[in-house]
Order: structure tokens, then C-alpha cells, then sequence
């Protein structure tokens, strides 16, 4: 067998080059996503990597523009699916922009905390995954179960866990019902002892330390001409947070603090996640505060034509039955407009830029997904870096690949 | 002094005359419309500008009007000012024909991907741009979908008999 001449074709001047070419997924366990790098490693050194986005694009602004608009919030959960909420929440925020509608108090509070619950959700997974490429399995099997507890919370209220389709143009589709109340009240008395507890084993503990501290570092302008937003931006030191910058949903009634980091690292990173979980408790508490002195039967705006009717009234009132017909079939009028909304999503800035000609779906629908706009830094954030680094690196950034290829 | 629409609109007036025009003010973010060789200079003065500060690239992006003579496709740029919390619009028309305007990339890192996702849907040549290559669809696609005259499978359709997925046929 070993006299039979092996075939190998190699690339021209890879005999001769002093690096070693290699192919970092695009499905390695440790991309937590489909993300494909070709790395160019000196030792174990990375020289220059080449990112290869697109292995889950699924066309969603295509689809959109063939879609009634109330059909459009399930592609949204597909964005960032960590956090559907808040994706759905965007959406259904421009569309009632688009219509000029106003939604009550109580409406927005809810929307608060669901959009908080998503949040926390996602910087969980984010800050324990950290610990896992780091070698600590324990603290993301630990917090699991408290995100298994926000979905349940999900399923309380929309009936779904991961992909919710949550809300309806104008508040939510039914009222939350008393055990959504009292699982929420369960994770703001059980959550808050669970974060310290994760934090005590990750923050100060030195091996954790020496693998993100320095690693992945990018200044606060570098991180602005890249365009990134969110987490990743204040942990450079921006204290840009739409919901301060740019109130939307009454996040002006609220009362809390924007953490920021100073260099930029994944260690910074970590904290700042962490820093806005404690932040995002808060804002959950506030919330349910304030709506005890609201009536609590209100949970959607007043506007029959774009908001489906109560079942029973579809089969005893005329008017009912038309706006709902009119509804399901997408022919709910909407007025033609241009309009661009963003939302502060668990990893940045998620916008949606929506043209409407009158039609019966968009003319035409752009997402800005934060982390296909900072995924471009990453081969300047891991050059210099070693190998195993890279991948710390990677899921500091939060990336979602849902969302990075929409 | 906070930045207002007004004082940009005369700021931008003032410099750039009548190679802007179409201001309006949809929800309150100041749209206009640049010529198409202008695109880079505009950004590089709201850039540089003392006053205007606009330094955070927040999307480009494009809109296919198949019904516009010789303007069937528009650029289209948010920028945002972070100093004064004010963002702005810009579009930029080019003929379908020859879709040619200047990259950013010089001005922004972001706008690398930003502009090669453009390119990959509506085919936007961005020149000057360091690496224009398709970025989420495969590299062999000839076309670019997102252009209007690739409309989505009319989901009425009955001709195709798929027993599947229960099209056609009899029911």
C-alpha cells in the first residue's frame, strides 16, 4: 500500500509559504453558529484571517416584500433567535410608527419586561458561553435553568419558547395571565442570587481573568468606524443605548444606569453583559411596580383596523368580522411612508428601515443586524492573537448567525 | 448648542448648493437626495465638519424603482451624529444601467460589508471599493435578486403539480 503514489493536489506556494493555512469551521462546535474563518497561523499565532459569511441566508427582505405585515413578526424571530422578543417588538414598533399609533402605558410596561426577560436571556447565554470556551461548563449549565424559566415565561404569554412571535401590531394578542405574573415574580426572587453566584465563579477567578483580560481589545473609535453598537461598543467605553438615546416603548419612565468598560476586551465585554443583567432586573422590578397602579384588563391600543377582534365578537358583530377579514387576508390599509426605527437589541442596534407604497406588504424591508456590521472587525480583533483565543474572541461578540446572514 | 434639521439643511445648502435637493423631514429624520458623483463628498464634509460631526455609519442599503427613467436605483445612507443625537438620510439615484457611485469604505470600516451586501442584492458598483465580492449569496450567482424584476413564486399559482405540498391537481 505505501508504494501506491498519493495524489495531492495542493494550492500553489503552499510548500513554500512559511504559514499554515487553517480552516476554522463553518461547523466547529466552538463557533456556536455556522461561521467559517480561514486563518492563516504562524505556530499557533493567527497572521490574517478571512471570514465567509451566508451558509443560513434565508432571504428574509425578499420574502418580506410578498408578506402582509402581520406576517412579517415570525421572520423577525429568525434574526436574532436568542432574543425573538425584542425582534419582534422592533418590528411591530416601526409598523405602528409607519401608522401613527399610540400605544397605552400598560402596553408599553409589558413590552418592557418581556423585552428585558429577552435581554437577560440573551447576555446569559452570551456571558456563560464565555465561561464554556474557557473551560468552565458549570456556570452555563447553572444559568440554563433560569433561562428555562424566561421561556416558559414566553410560552405563559404567546404559547411558543424560541421563536415567539410575540405582541401583534398595536400590544399583544391576549393579556398575561396571572401565572405569567407569578413566574416573572419567581425569576426577579430566584434570578438575582443565581447572577452572583455565576459571577462569583467567573469574574475574579484568575484563569478566567488571564484568558479574556487584553484579548480582543479594540479603542472606542476603531470601534465606531466599525460601526458596532451595543454591549460591544459601551464595553470601548460609547455610553450609547438607544433606549437613553432614543426612547421608545416609555423607556423614558424607567430608571437605570448604562454600564461601559474601558478597553474594549473580552473581559469588558463580560462585565458590561453582566452589569445590564443587574441593570435589566431593575428595569423588570420598576415595571412590575408601575403596573399595579394601571387597570390591568388593557393590553393592546385601540385600532380595530389593524388589530385582530375578539373571537366571539368576529361571530356577532358585522364590523368585527370585516376588519377582521380584511386582516387575515392583508388588506388592512397602511398608509405609504418611509420610515426607519431601531431598537436596542441584546447585541446592538437592530433597525428596521421599511419603504411602504400602500401596498398590502412592504415595498420594500431592510434589516440593520448589529452583528453582520461588527463581525467585519473580527479579523482585526484576533490578528496577533493565538489560536485558542480566536474563539473566546467569537463568542464575546455575541454573534448570532441567524441574524448575521438574515 | 443642540443640531437641529433646519441648521443642517442650511449648513449643507450653503456648501453643496443645489447638488442636494428633495429635503423633507419623514418622522423627523431629515431625508435628502444627493447626484450620484457627490455621494462621498457629502459624507466626507458631514464627517469633517465641526459642527456636523457625523461620524457613526449606521446602514446603507438600496431601493429598486423599476418605473424611474434612468433612476431606477437609489443608495441609501443613515448616518448618525452620536455627539448630538441627530441622524440623517441620504439617497443617492443611479440609472440601472450603469449603478456606479463611491465607495465609503475610506471613511468608514463599516461600510466594507455594508456595501458588498448592497452590491450583492441590487448590484451596486461601489468604486473604489477594496474587495466588491458577494457576500451572503454563493459566488457563481449571475444575478442580483433583490431587484424588482425577480418577484417572489405567486403563491395562487396553479400549474405546477407538486402532490407534496398539495398545489394543483385536483383537491
Amino acid at each position: 500500500m505505501l508504494d501506491q503514489k498519493q495524489h495531492v493536489k495542493l494550492p500553489e506556494g503552499s510548500l513554500e509559504k512559511d504559514t499554515t493555512t487553517l480552516n476554522l469551521g463553518p461547523t466547529h462546535p466552538a463557533t456556536h453558529g455556522v461561521f467559517q474563518n480561514i486563518l492563516e497561523i504562524d505556530g499557533e499565532r493567527i497572521v490574517s484571517a478571512v471570514p465567509t459569511v451566508g451558509y443560513i441566508h434565508r432571504a428574509f427582505e425578499k420574502i418580506a416584500e410578498r408578506r402582509p405585515y402581520y406576517q412579517i413578526t415570525p421572520l423577525t424571530d429568525r434574526l436574532n433567535y436568542c432574543s425573538a422578543p425584542i425582534n419582534n417588538m422592533g418590528w411591530l414598533m416601526t409598523v405602528e410608527k409607519l401608522l401613527g399609533i399610540e400605544t397605552p402605558k400598560r402596553v408599553d410596561y409589558l413590552r418592557v419586561i418581556i423585552m428585558e426577560l429577552a435581554r437577560i436571556a440573551d447576555h446569559l447565554i452570551c456571558s456563560s458561553v464565555m465561561g464554556v470556551d474557557t473551560g468552565a461548563l458549570t456556570g452555563f449549565v447553572y444559568v440554563m435553568t433560569y433561562r428555562e424559566l424566561i421561556y416558559e415565561i414566553y410560552e405563559e404569554i404567546c404559547g411558543s419558547r424560541l421563536t415567539t412571535n410575540i405582541g401583534r401590531i398595536g400590544g399583544f394578542e391576549r393579556n398575561f395571565t396571572p401565572a405569567a405574573f407569578a413566574k416573572i415574580q419567581r425569576f426577579l426572587d430566584e434570578y438575582p442570587a443565581v447572577l452572583k453566584e455565576f459571577e462569583t465563579l467567573l469574574t475574579r477567578n484568575r484563569i478566567f481573568m488571564e484568558r479574556t483580560q487584553g484579548i480582543g481589545g479594540i479603542s472606542a473609535e476603531r470601534a465606531m468606524s466599525y460601526g458596532f453598537t451595543g454591549p460591544n461598543l459601551r464595553a470601548a467605553g460609547v455610553d450609547y443605548d438607544l433606549r437613553v438615546a432614543n426612547p421608545y416603548c416609555s423607556y423614558e419612565d424607567f430608571d437605570f444606569s448604562i454600564p461601559v468598560g474601558t478597553t474594549g476586551d473580552c473581559y469588558d465585554r463580560f462585565q458590561v453583559r453582566n452589569a445590564e443583567m443587574w441593570e435589566s432586573i431593575s428595569i423588570i422590578r420598576q415595571a412590575m411596580e408601575k403596573l399595579k397602579g394601571l387597570p390591568d384588563d388593557v393590553y393592546h391600543a385601540d385600532v380595530p383596523a389593524y388589530y385582530l377582534p375578539d373571537k366571539k365578537d368576529v361571530y356577532t358583530k358585522m364590523e368585527a368580522l370585516i376588519y377582521h377579514f380584511k386582516i387575515v387576508m392583508g388588506e388592512a390599509d397602511i398608509l405609504p411612508g418611509e420610515v426607519y426605527n431601531a431598537v436596542e437589541g441584546a447585541n446592538g442596534e437592530l433597525g428596521f428601515y421599511l419603504i411602504s407604497d400602500g401596498g398590502r406588504s412592504p415595498y420594500r424591508l431592510h434589516f440593520r443586524r448589529p452583528c453582520f456590521i461588527y463581525y467585519q472587525a473580527y479579523p482585526e480583533l484576533i490578528q496577533g492573537a493565538m489560536l485558542s483565543d480566536a474563539i473566546i474572541v467569537m463568542s464575546s461578540l455575541n454573534l448570532i448567525a441567524g441574524e448575521l446572514d438574515a | 448648542m443642540s443640531l437641529t434639521n433646519e441648521r443642517i439643511q442650511q449648513r449643507l445648502t450653503e456648501k453643496f448648493g443645489d447638488v442636494l435637493t428633495g429635503f423633507e423631514e419623514p418622522f423627523g429624520l431629515l431625508t435628502f437626495t444627493a447626484q450620484k458623483d457627490y455621494n462621498l463628498k457629502v459624507m466626507q464634509f458631514l464627517f469633517d465638519d465641526e459642527e456636523l460631526r457625523f461620524r457613526f455609519l449606521t446602514d446603507i442599503t438600496a431601493v429598486h424603482y423599476p418605473d424611474r427613467k434612468n433612476e431606477e436605483l437609489a443608495v441609501v445612507y443613515h448616518l448618525h451624529n452620536f455627539q448630538d443625537n441627530i441622524r440623517l438620510r441620504m439617497k443617492v439615484f443611479v440609472p440601472v444601467a450603469s449603478p456606479k457611485v463611491f465607495t465609503a469604505t475610506k471613511l468608514f470600516e463599516s461600510a466594507n460589508w455594508m456595501e458588498r451586501e448592497t452590491y450583492d442584492f441590487f448590484g451596486i458598483e461601489f468604486v473604489g471599493h477594496p474587495n466588491l465580492i458577494r457576500v451572503l449569496n454563493v459566488d457563481e450567482m449571475t444575478y442580483f435578486p433583490m431587484r424588482k424584476e425577480f418577484p417572489l413564486e405567486d403563491s395562487s399559482r396553479i400549474d405546477k403539480d407538486d402532490e407534496m405540498f398539495g398545489r394543483g391537481g385536483t383537491f
